[in-house]
């Protein structure tokens, strides 16, 4: 066994305890109700911790299988994501076919390029070749009715559940001087791991100490939490620094960063949500909602994470 | 049917349940009813040929057993793809729309009271036709009445299913994939002194109440 495959088991022995815990303390809770009693508050932490379960495992298995592995996983994450953001978009029968080429063309091919490592071509494809030649295939349907809405709509889909979404894999291109090509994986997982964790701390602390919201009426997320969130992300960022070549306060750094790019990304999300009614963008993971939101931060906070990487350690 | 026909037939139904959902995500809302195994006539909306198998696909398999699309024989004995499919695995009841067809040997509404008399569920589609109009329904055909009537104790359940058409427009080659939501509104029953007309209408009401409200332009 490689030793990124024996850090990724530590990894993985490590979260499953955090997950046993958890579990632990949401049955604890669930017994001292009484007969006959429920209380929605815990079945839903309960069903997240199941769907944490499940990610958790899912991803470990990807991050094992390697580079293949990861770019297969994400690249059906994106599908699951797109789908949910084009079922909300405004949409005419004259750009069916733009959007089946979204799905079963750009898609694939992005993933694609990522894979190859062609990084001219990844950084550019989605908002460059397709962002010009899309709009094209549409107009020529001759439907111009809200047109400019329409192909807005479709290119921001694209840009956020595939351009955005594909950065994740894509951090396994990055040459850092120093840094063993198979350690991609754990940064990987190191982004993913400050950002969810700096959500969920988010999330506790704003329940807890939360007063000043920072978007009244849209959002529940409060300055106080994302504060807190952000500051805890950095430090867990730090303590997981052997994962990545930034050094302990470099990887700090880049946490919190990531933690705060991501968690504004959860409020411009939360402003679609608001704009087309939803309260979720899908039911795909019991207790979550869409995939969208539990990747909205994630998405939002890759594509820094991936140039600020490139631009300082690349 | 022959013992492989049927193994054949449930290998079918199961892989176009799979790639419905696997497609469109296709999910059930019930909203008004529980998902449990009861004799219901589901009756539908509709606006494309995946209506149905949409449906079909998105109730749990116990439900699924047992229920029965009445879907139009001139359709589904076409070829023999179709007659495979329609009949057998799918289940279907079928019904000759064409009023030639309509004798001593052939009555379309007694083929669906049998089944209902077997114990099958049904699914319906009381607007008769595929709706190609910008009109959320067609104006009911009185099939829906007459069966409630017959068999007052069935539980007539309003199913709407959103967002077919923008996943396979006619003409389309390619469906979107989509997400699509079939939702399962509260049971009505034909009421003791009520017209046929005003039934119609309630019933058409219940169903278009169920549609999701669309914010987009």
């Amino acid at each position: 066994m490689t030793s990124t495959n024996t850090e990724i088991l530590g990894l993985f022995i490590g979260v499953c305890g955090l997950l046993t815990l958890l579990t632990i303390f949401g049955e604890v809770l669930r017994a001292r109700l009484d007969k006959g009693h429920e209380n929605p508050v815990i079945e839903t932490f309960m069903t997240r911790v199941r769907s944490w379960w499940a990610i958790v495992i899912l991803f470990t298995l990807a991050l094992i299988a390697g580079k293949g592995g990861i770019i297969v996983l994400f690249a059906f994450a994106s599908f699951a994501a797109l789908r949910e953001f084009l079922t909300l978009t405004n949409k005419r029968r004259a750009d069916h076919l733009a959007l089946a080429l979204g799905f079963f063309v750009v898609l694939p091919l992005q993933y694609l390029f990522v894979g190859l490592g062609w990084q001219a071509l990844y950084t550019v494809f989605v908002p460059v070749y397709v962002f010009l030649m899309l709009p094209v295939v549409s107009a020529l349907r001759g439907n111009s009715d809200r047109f400019l809405i329409r192909v807005a709509e479709t290119q921001w889909a694209l840009m956020i559940t595939v351009f955005c979404m594909s950065h994740v894999p894509a951090l396994l291109m990055i040459d850092v001087a120093g840094y063993p090509d198979d350690r991609g994986v754990l940064l990987i997982a190191f982004l993913i791991m400050v950002v969810q964790i700096g959500d969920l701390l988010d999330f506790f602390f704003g329940r807890r100490i939360g007063k000043t919201r920072i978007i009244p009426n849209l959002s529940a997320k409060t300055w106080e939490g994302m504060a807190c969130g952000v500051v805890c992300a950095a430090i867990i960022g730090g303590l997981l620094a052997w994962m990545t070549p930034f050094g302990i306060f470099g990887a700090a750094a880049m946490a919190g960063l990531a933690s705060a790019a991501g968690m504004f990304g959860n409020l411009v999300f939360a402003a679609i949500k608001a704009d087309r009614g939803v309260k979720d963008w899908s039911h795909l993971i019991p207790g979550q909602g869409g995939f969208v939101d539990q990747l909205d931060s994630v998405i939002f906070a890759a594509p820094i994470f991936y140039h600020v990487t490139q631009l300082i350690w690349g | 049917m022959s013992l492989p026909r049927k193994f054949a037939a449930r290998f079918v139904g199961l892989a176009i349940a799979l790639f419905a959902r696997f497609i469109t995500a296709v999910r059930a809302d019930w909203q008004g009813i529980e998902p449990i195994n009861k004799q219901r006539v589901y009756f539908a909306n509709h606006v494309s040929n995946a209506d149905m198998p949409m449906i079909w696909s998105c109730m749990p398999p116990n439900i699924r057993r047992d229920v029965r699309p009445v879907a139009a024989a001139d359709y589904w004995l076409k070829n023999k793809l179709r007659a495979f499919v329609g009949p057998e695995v799918f289940n279907c009841v079928l019904v000759d729309r064409r009023p030639e067809a309509r004798d001593a040997n052939h009555d379309p509404m007694q083929n669906i009271l049998d089944a209902l008399d077997d114990g099958s569920s049904l699914i319906i589609f009381p607007e008769g036709n595929r709706n190609m109009t910008d009109d959320p329904l067609l104006p009911f055909k009185s099939g829906l009445y007459n069966m409630g009537k017959a068999r007052p104790d069935v539980d007539l359940v309003p199913t709407w299913i959103a967002n077919v058409t923008e996943i396979m427009p006619k003409g389309e080659v390619i469906p979107l994939p989509l997400i699509c939501t079939v939702t399962f509104g509260a049971p009505i029953h034909v009421a003791t002194d009520e017209s046929k007309d005003d039934f119609l209408k309630r019933a058409s009401g219940a169903l278009v109440g169920l549609a999701p409200k669309d914010v987009r332009l």
